[in-house]
């Protein structure tokens, strides 16, 4: 059986290669894995290997000259095998034309090019039907469910045990920190299996290709600023003596009110990137990441700007709440500006974020721990909390980014600006 | 040294052959154990010879209608010998065709009666095969008789589907005991060969696992047709004589005599479970007495497993068949999706044709699940008032919240076609309105399908 070689996507972008030098020629001996021949890709120089045993044949490209990926450039073929008429040697394609060498058959498998990612596919669950219906009417995320179906698809029996899943396995929210510890794979002694192949759940997936879609393909920029949160515990403190029994308010719900109205000043930062435009918004939504079991999701604060303290730390508790026993509904979850993801619970000084498309920003807040300052020209024991800012260099620049971080360090550091 | 294999099948029949056909692919060495033809009871005594005699039998029915679709063709006469030949016939092309299939995968047939030992082997005669991996215990069921109350299969006049499959000539009168698929196919074939039946079933209804309104349809269509229906009765006494039987029934408290030529049992199957050895190798049957399995279908002895009618209800060749396809993949090491055993269609093929799916609406109403019916009658579509066949109904039971298909129940002509889209709609969890939305082709039977989905919309428009 003769073997195809094809001019292979051999970096993620590449289209077209230029075939640069031939190491083996017309009759040599080639084995699986050796250079064929050294192909310029839109960033480097790159070898082909042969991806069979055989005798290179038919030569159908030659040195300098450049195809598109996926068409043939040559063949191996078995030793003392004729080649059929099929795989006759094309005639030299016309660099960078569409279809390349004119007598080639258009090859029959799927080139080796990389996968095209669209964002509208990343949300698309497999369900089946009754699944989708059912999850409709009970209000259940499909995506936070694990297909038992054919191809991972989420069917009826899969949502009979997401519902009668018992809700004291869950981990209890705690008061503060809004995020569970994510569960991670049982242990398993160390005579077992080697590995344990987990199927991906359809959250998984999901985190998989959004994720893909924002570190790659976003050109991501960080801005780092420490932040005095003296200030900021003092007035929390004084609030929630005074509130005593009728709720508490977090750091957390004072770090999402103050983005918010950072945002508000910032219009630039409060922005989706969206192909051939920027939207930039009037009304602010903040995205809040919550550590579910098996994955992570971010339920929106809408209007966070124009909401109280007490009012945000509510819904925040009721929103990870929610998350978690896999009850958010699709408008819970959606329609983000900007979005905060808080590891400080988990005493991470300093993070960065991947940015959730189609927005611009995210705040990635570290711990707030007590730390030797200089303050007034002595050195004194201060909380302190750092927070990085990734931007979509797209939408917004350094600067920009810097002058909204500021206006967000402020508010911080002296709550009263909030007021401003 | 005894020859060994990577899989050993003891059982030809449709679970076994599938099991071995389908480990072969899988790059199994594979032998099959079999004492008679293969194929087994489906192709050699069971569904293959009965649907082979049932076109005879519809043949006849339409050639005694044929007057009245413009068509002559003088007086009808029919000879069942001549039928049971061509029957003969057809399973033989079956059989040969699957020793063919097992030629064709290189699989191993061994001729002879095999005995299970210890450390995955079988002992067939003097010789000893070996499995490697695993050993499938595919060895089906067969008809039993009723000694207790007399009526012990004789094979001249007390007989059961194995001689009725032989007989030269359709007997004058024929009483049939157990009106489940067997007795209502044996019904409607001697019937048509001019033997007046009496057909009685023990349980209220003919066809006592079907939907109540299929068991309706058929009583009604049989008695329209001269077979005498008695159901609800137990049959106390059989006295066989020479060139008869003389039955002793009860029904509604009142005793009554039938005498017939024959009697053909159809009540019932035991499952071949004895002298293979099995608790000699530590597999225990259940108390019904089926092969215990678990859901790997593997029995209580390591890499001995079971599948077909021995593992359990229901005993269908087409559950066996998948239960094989499943079985040989679970120990080549794949994973193969569950097998769902409540989407097993279910069809009877005398005429009008029944098939279902899924649940009866009595069982809904047992499960307290909220439900609705949708029907449609064949008698209102066109395809059907053209060919005559406007008996029969499609009735879908689905779920009132969700639309999910509970059950699907068709009597009527092509019924045990027509059932497979409701099969492939249950398999994949389509709801009654993806059944709806598939355009249906105009004129034809499967219309009544999409017309009965939205009738349990209360939307059905060609009634």
């Amino acid at each position: 059986m003769a073997t195809k070689v094809f001019m292979e996507a051999l970096s993620p972008t590449m289209e077209e290669g230029r075939l640069v030098k031939w190491h083996k020629r017309e009759g040599d001996v080639v084995k699986a894995g050796e250079t064929l021949a050294e192909v310029e890709t839109d960033k480097a120089i790159m070898d082909l290997v042969a991806r069979a045993d055989g005798v290179l044949r038919q030569v159908a490209v030659t040195e300098g000259q450049t195809v598109p990926v996926g068409n043939v450039v040559a063949v191996i073929a078995a030793p003392g095998e004729t080649v059929g008429p099929a795989a006759q040697a094309p005639a030299p394609a016309p660099a960078g034309k569409g279809e390349g060498g004119g007598a080639t058959p258009a090859p029959t498998r799927a080139a080796p090019t990389a996968p095209a990612i669209v964002v509208a596919d990343a949300t698309r669950v497999k369900a089946s039907p009754l699944a989708k219906r059912i999850a409709t009417e009970s209000g259940v995320d499909l995506k936070l469910v694990t297909g038992s179906g054919p191809g991972g698809r989420v069917v009826k029996r899969d949502l009979e045990h997401a519902a009668t899943r018992p809700v004291a396995a869950m981990p209890a929210p705690a008061p503060i920190a809004p995020f569970p510890l994510p569960s991670s794979p049982l242990p398993v002694p160390r005579s077992g299996a080697p590995y344990e192949d987990v199927p991906l759940t359809q959250i998984r997936k999901t985190i998989a290709k959004r994720l893909a879609t924002s570190l790659g393909p976003i050109p991501h920029f960080f801005l780092t600023t420490e932040v005095d949160m003296e200030r900021a515990g003092e007035a929390r403190d004084a609030l929630n003596r005074q509130l005593g029994d009728r709720g508490k308010v977090s750091f957390n719900d004072v770090i999402v009110k103050a983005t918010a109205l950072a945002l508000t000043k910032h219009r630039a930062c409060n922005a989706w990137f969206q192909d051939d435009h920027i939207r930039y918004w009037n009304e602010v939504h903040i995205g809040m990441a919550v550590a579910v079991e098996d994955g992570l999701i971010t339920p929106v604060i809408r209007h966070a700007d124009l909401k109280a303290l007490l009012e945000i730390g509510g819904e925040a508790r009721d929103l990870a709440e929610k998350a978690r026993n896999r009850r958010l509904q699709p408008s819970e979850y959606t329609g983000a500006t900007f979005s905060v993801s808080n590891l400080g619970m988990f005493e991470i000084d300093q993070f960065t974020a991947v940015i959730n498309p189609p927005e611009a920003g995210i705040i990635a807040v570290g711990s707030i721990a007590p730390k030797p300052v200089v303050w007034d020209g002595q050195v004194v024991p201060r909380r302190r909390m750092r927070i990085t800012m990734s931007c979509d260099h797209r939408v917004i620049d350094g600067a920009t980014g810097a002058a909204f971080l500021k206006t967000l360090k402020e508010m911080l550091e002296n709550p009263l600006a909030m007021l401003l | 040294m005894a020859s060994q294999f990577d899989v050993i099948i003891l059982g030809g029949g449709p679970a076994g052959y599938v099991a071995a056909i389908r480990s072969a692919q899988l790059g199994m060495t594979t032998a099959v154990i079999e004492r008679d033809k293969l194929g087994g009871v489906c192709v050699n005594i069971g569904c293959i010879p009965t649907k082979a005699l049932l076109h005879s039998a519809y043949i006849a029915k339409l050639l005694r209608e044929a007057k009245e679709f413009g068509v002559e063709a003088g007086s009808v006469k029919t000879d069942y010998g001549v039928a049971m030949q061509r029957s003969r016939r057809v399973s033989d092309q079956n059989s040969k065709g699957v020793e063919f299939l097992m030629k064709k995968n290189k699989v191993t047939v061994v001729k002879g009666s095999g005995v299970l030992q210890t450390g995955r082997r079988v002992k067939v005669g003097s010789d000893t095969y070996e499995a490697r991996t695993a050993v499938i215990i595919a060895t089906g069921s067969r008809v039993k008789g009723l000694p207790q109350i007399g009526l012990e299969i004789n094979k001249t006049t007390v007989i059961s589907s194995d001689e009725a499959l032989f007989l030269e000539k359709a007997p004058a009168t024929l009483a049939i005991i157990g009106a489940g698929a067997v007795g209502m196919e044996f019904a409607d074939i001697f019937s048509a060969f001019g033997t007046t039946v009496t057909l009685i079933e023990a349980l209220p209804r003919i066809l006592p696992l079907e939907d109540v309104e299929a068991s309706d349809a058929l009583a009604k269509s049989y008695k329209k047709r001269g077979i005498e229906v008695i159901a609800g009765a137990k049959v106390k006494k059989g006295t066989p004589a020479k060139d008869k039987v003389t039955l002793e029934i009860e029904t509604n408290g009142a005793t009554r005599k039938i005498e017939a030529a024959a009697v053909l049992m159809a009540a019932g199957r035991a499952v071949n479970v004895e002298d293979i050895g099995l608790a000699e190798c530590g597999v225990q049957v259940t108390e019904r007495g089926f092969i215990k399995v678990d859901a790997g279908l593997q029995t209580s002895a390591p890499g001995y497993y079971a599948i077909g009618d021995v593992a359990g209800p229901p005993m269908l060749a087409h559950k066996g068949m998948r239960e094989g396809v499943t079985v040989t993949e679970l120990i080549a090491g794949k994973k193969p999706h569950a097998i769902r055993y409540d989407n097993v269609p279910s069809v009877t093929y005398c005429h009008p044709e029944v098939a279902s799916i899924g649940l009866t609406e009595d069982q809904c109403k047992e499960r307290k699940l909220e439900y609705v019916a949708g029907r449609f009658p064949f008698s209102a579509n066109g395809r059907a008032r053209g060919t005559g066949e406007t008996e029969g109904f499609v009735k879908i039971l689905r779920d009132k919240k969700y639309g999910e298909i509970l059950g699907a129940h068709i009597v009527g002509g092509h019924a045990s076609e027509i059932i497979h889209e409701l099969a492939v709609a249950r398999e994949n969890e389509y709801t009654v309105e993806e059944v709806e939305l598939a355009i249906h082709a105009h004129p034809t039977m499967s219309e009544a399908v999409a017309q009965a989905a939205l009738d349990s919309l209360g939307r059905v428009v060609d009634m």
